[in-house]
């Protein structure tokens, strides 16, 4: 039960939403955008989040595209996890999606939705940062691509008005060697203790976590650590953990420290298999 | 157009129109339960997590306490009322598929739903979507044998047509 009112709004364009922002700005109304609403109506009930207008964007053509161009992935924000999970043209993708929450929520959970929320674990994006991926960006000057590493740093950096339309990511990336892999305290749904997503490319690899602080990240320096093959697998991944940005998660979910030596076996079984293939 | 405080949905609930009054943040769970007086999806988290209010949209499964009724306009929505002598209601009978049995309507639901798009479900496949919902009385491995025992007949029946 959502314990106040708001307006809700269809837009079938961008421009028509990006102008409905507008409008009800000038109006004085807080307006956010809404993609599977799940974290709106879910938060609104505990009083985490407020609004007075919500803009549903699922309607809007180009935030429901997935196809290839030229030589890209273009995936659209308001795209379910399941459909990128059924569709499973982005493998590590799939596999990232199909770990959020369970499958009955992940009919509703949006790509945009879980990068963009505020609830910190924002799995799906890892995939995102460890290829390179561009978004593109609708707001009151239209639009702009944008290397995700540049607007994504712990969270979505959006200004006011501003919503995810795509994803743009190199189709060469689609195919490389990943792993991904999930740890949680208990079962098999839930949020994660540590995720860790990696990806081979030129006999390097990439790595993103989620989990393991409360933001999820792609790091120079741990990489850097990690791929310093003159070193035992073993010292580089214990200087790669003494790199990791702070504060470590110390929550219900497990402690920093039990956090932090799951994370080291997970490296550890990761990069021993991607190393090998 | 701008939706007030109130206003006219439109819903397609089991097969039957319904125009309802409600405010735009309000939930389908609440105007299913509440307005039109169908309880039997059920209210248990409100969280997204227990899959206790578990409906078909356009016959995927959908939490509906994590949805707004004004998005269903012009949808299909089913709910446990609309569901009449299906294998998989008949399978929980016959396996004792709940004690109980708040968590039953929406496992229904999505184990129906599960049978229908995955006629063969992997055992993988329907651990994935059984996840979804939470026994608090822990018949997991009934529902379970319930929900195998439909997709065997599914099995048959294809196998008989076959021949
Ligand atoms: C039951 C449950 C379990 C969960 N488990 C996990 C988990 O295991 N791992 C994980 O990573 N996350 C998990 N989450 C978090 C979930 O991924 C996020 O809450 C996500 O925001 C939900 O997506 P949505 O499309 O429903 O978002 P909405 O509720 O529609 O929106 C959430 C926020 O994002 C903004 N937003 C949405 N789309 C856009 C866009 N295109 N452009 C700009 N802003 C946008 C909205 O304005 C709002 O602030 C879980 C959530 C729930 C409810
Ligand atoms: S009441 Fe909807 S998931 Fe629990
Ligand atoms: S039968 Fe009681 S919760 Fe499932």
């Amino acid at each position: 039960m959502v314990p106040f009112d708001f307006t809700y709004h269809q837009p079938s364009s961008i421009q028509e939403a990006i102008q409905l922002f507008q409008t009800l700005q000038q109006q004085g109304k807080k307006t956010m955008y809404y993609a599977g609403g799940t974290e709106i109506i879910t938060l609104s009930r505990l009083n985490l989040v407020f609004t007075e207008a919500v803009i549903d964007i699922k309607g809007i053509p180009e935030c429901r595209t997935l196809r290839f161009d030229k030589n890209y992935l273009v995936l659209g924000a308001a795209l379910s996890l399941t459909t990128i999970e059924e569709a499973n043209v982005f493998p590590l993708l799939s596999k990232a999606a199909s770990e959020v929450a369970d499958r009955t929520a992940r009919n509703q959970i949006t790509l945009g939705g879980n990068i963009c929320g505020q609830i910190f674990y924002r799995e799906a994006v890892l995939p995102l940062l460890l290829t390179d991926s561009d978004v593109i960006i609708a707001g009151k000057d239209g639009l702009k691509q944008l290397p995700i590493q540049q607007i994504f740093q712990k969270q979505m950096r959006l200004h006011p008005g501003e919503f995810l339309v795509q994803i743009m990511t190199e189709q060469t990336y689609l195919s490389l060697p990943y792993r991904s892999i999930k740890k949680r305290k208990q079962w098999e749904v839930g949020y994660p203790l540590v995720t860790v997503a990696a990806l081979k490319t030129n006999e390097q690899i990439r790595v993103a976590f989620s989990g393991v602080c409360p933001f999820p990240f792609r790091s120079q320096t741990v990489e850097e650590r990690l791929n310093d093959r003159q070193l035992p697998l073993e010292s580089r991944i214990n200087e790669a953990l003494h790199h990791l940005p702070r504060p470590i998660l110390d929550d219900i979910e497990g402690s920093a420290e039990y956090r932090l030596f799951v994370l080291k076996h997970t490296l550890f079984d990761i990069i021993t298999e991607l190393e090998g293939e | 157009m701008e939706q007030t405080t109130k206003c006219e949905m439109l819903l397609t609930v089991n097969g039957e129109q319904h125009s309802v009054i409600a405010r735009p943040a309000d939930t389908l769970l609440f105007v299913l339960r509440t307005i039109l007086g169908l309880t039997g999806a059920k209210p248990g988290c409100l969280n997204g997590d227990c899959g206790a209010c578990t409906v078909l949209v356009n016959d995927v499964p959908i939490k509906s306490c994590m949805i707004l009724a004004i998005e269903t306009v012009e949808k299909k929505i089913t709910t446990i009322e609309g569901l009449k002598h299906t294998p998989i209601q008949q399978a929980f009978v016959e396996h004792f598929a709940f004690q109980c049995g708040y968590c039953t309507p929406g496992f229904i639901m999505n184990a129906h739903a599960l049978t229908k798009k995955h006629p063969l479900a992997s055992d993988e496949i329907i651990q994935e979507w059984l996840q979804s919902n939470i026994c608090r009385c822990t018949s997991y491995k009934e529902i379970e044998e319930a929900v195998k025992t439909v997709l065997a007949n599914n099995s048959a029946s294809l196998n008989d047509n076959h021949f």
